[in-house]
């Protein structure tokens, strides 16, 4: 699967472009956190990894192979909780890997352990938090040991003790041997959680860096900017 | 005036005697209409409401011309339905093997055809705005379409018994297919709507009443079940 390598994508819907020609290449380890303004095409980015979305140009090369069926993993700002209790929830994403249901609820207890929503397994997965959603989405993703994990903004909308235990999960998922692909508008997040950063604007890539290089020399002006919040929405240059 | 209102209300006396005795007439006809239309609303879960997952989750070739055909069959009047059945069931018809016509089996057929795309039109209207919600996350953990339709089916099962009422509200109401097909036979085919159309003509209004307040207390009853569970549903999981 690594390094996979993002190879002049373009996603134009109706000729508009959101992404524009992106180069990218992620090695087998670390955490990844892509960062820039609104309308940037992060999102779109992660969506079109992950084949949500089909790039109108170029290809994603996987390690010199085909897209994986399994192994690639998403979680979104606002999951989706099934009406049913928090362990059918986890469990439910071993569906497809051909699991039985024993087994499957057996590792969802597990990961449900991991996280620390064990104790609430039988609850409802609707009635929890947003932080409880989001530790359940991201046990959910894991139960399945993923190579990449992709995290669309997962603590965009959680208060910082949430926010806390999310990004604790997310190192212990990287510890696990989950590459990891994250957008966040959080800076203080990227550089506790971020091995290297990705800047983008305006659909395309503008900087690659070490955590610690984009933030004391970003190479850039626009990243520069946005790093001292001057960077206005969807800015072009 | 008097007179009347006093005949009327005899008369409604009658149906309750009727029905405090247990009167084995009514008795028979309800628990025929009940194993009719109870075995139709089974037969028209089991093929509807897949049917209606399929259709709000399935994207293929005349899709569109699918959704209208079983929208269109929804309001399909019943005895339209009943002379196609008849015609199937009937010695010279393809089925007519089967000796059906004149059976509480032909009526379960009318009535199946019936209530399949009354039941899953409201299946595929309820399964597909939960699709619109969850089709990204369905499709990033890579389901197949068939476990998106189970998956789906389980987790709108609470609102799907709104399809399931339509569909015994339906069955239960139906009078013009089973008559056909069933031919209103004492101690065979008669059931509630039969019975009370047939009684009604013969100026029998007791026992046109009684059946009338059995199957309006039963349809009354079945929603009011399901309406105490959803309210439970909706408390349990949100």
């Amino acid at each position: 699967m690594f390094p996979l390598r993002l190879c002049d994508i373009r996603f134009q819907p109706n000729g508009r472009s959101v992404l524009d020609g992106i180069e990218l290449e992620l090695g087998g380890e670390g955490i990844t956190l892509v960062l820039g303004p609104n309308g940037a095409g992060k999102s779109v980015l992660l969506r079109t990894i992950c084949g949500l979305l089909e790039p109108t140009g170029g290809r994603i090369d996987w390690g010199g192979g085909a897209r994986p069926h399994l192994g690639v993993m998403m979680v979104f700002q606002h999951p989706m909780m099934l009406r049913a209790s928090v362990l059918e929830n986890v469990a439910l994403a071993l569906k497809p890997h051909g699991i039985p249901r024993v087994e499957r609820r057996r590792r969802a207890a597990r990961m449900l352990d991991r996280v620390g929503l064990l104790a609430r397994a039988s609850e409802s997965a609707r009635l929890l938090s947003g932080g409880e959603q989001q530790r359940l989405a991201l046990a959910r993703a894991w139960v399945t040991a993923p190579r990449l994990l992709l995290l669309d903004e997962p603590t965009a909308s959680l208060d910082p003790s949430a926010t806390a235990e999310v990004e604790r999960i997310v190192r212990e998922i990287r510890t696990d041997g989950t590459r990891i692909l994250m957008t966040t508008h959080n800076l203080g997040q990227a550089t506790r959680l971020g091995d290297d950063v990705v800047f983008m604007s305006a659909g395309r890539v503008r900087e690659h860096a070490s955590v610690q290089r984009f933030f004391s020399r970003p190479a850039s002006d626009e990243a520069r900017l946005f790093i001292q919040g001057e960077l206005p929405w969807r800015m072009t240059f | 005036m008097l007179r009347r209102m006093y005949g009327l209300a005899a008369t409604f006396a009658d149906a309750f005697a009727l029905l405090a005795t247990f009167d084995h007439r009514a008795v028979e006809i309800a628990v025929l209409s009940l194993q009719v239309s109870g075995s139709a609303v089974i037969l028209g879960t089991v093929i509807g409401l897949p049917l209606g997952a399929c259709l709000a989750v399935g994207r293929f070739p005349g899709r569109s011309a699918a959704l209208v055909v079983v929208s269109g069959l929804m309001g399909a009047p019943s005895v339209v339905v009943g002379v196609v059945v008849y015609l199937v069931l009937s010695r010279s018809g393809p089925l007519g093997g089967l000796g059906m016509l004149y059976t509480p089996a032909a009526m379960v057929v009318a009535q199946t055809l019936l209530v399949v795309p009354l039941m899953a039109a409201i299946a595929r209207q309820i399964i597909d705005d939960s699709w619109q919600r969850y089709a990204e996350e369905f499709r990033a953990m890579r389901f197949t379409w068939m476990q998106s339709v189970t998956t789906l089916l389980y987790d709108c099962r609470h609102s799907l018994l709104v399809a399931v009422l339509a569909g015994l509200g339906r069955a239960m109401s139906e009078v013009g297919a089973v008559m056909i097909v069933g031919g209103n036979i004492d101690h065979a085919t008669r059931v509630m709507t039969t019975a009370i159309a047939l009684e009604t003509s013969k100026g029998d209004l007791p026992l046109a009443i009684a059946l009338g307040i059995v199957l309006v207390a039963v349809i009354l009853v079945l929603n009011a079940a399901a309406f105490a569970m959803r309210g439970w549903a909706m408390r349990r999981y949100g």
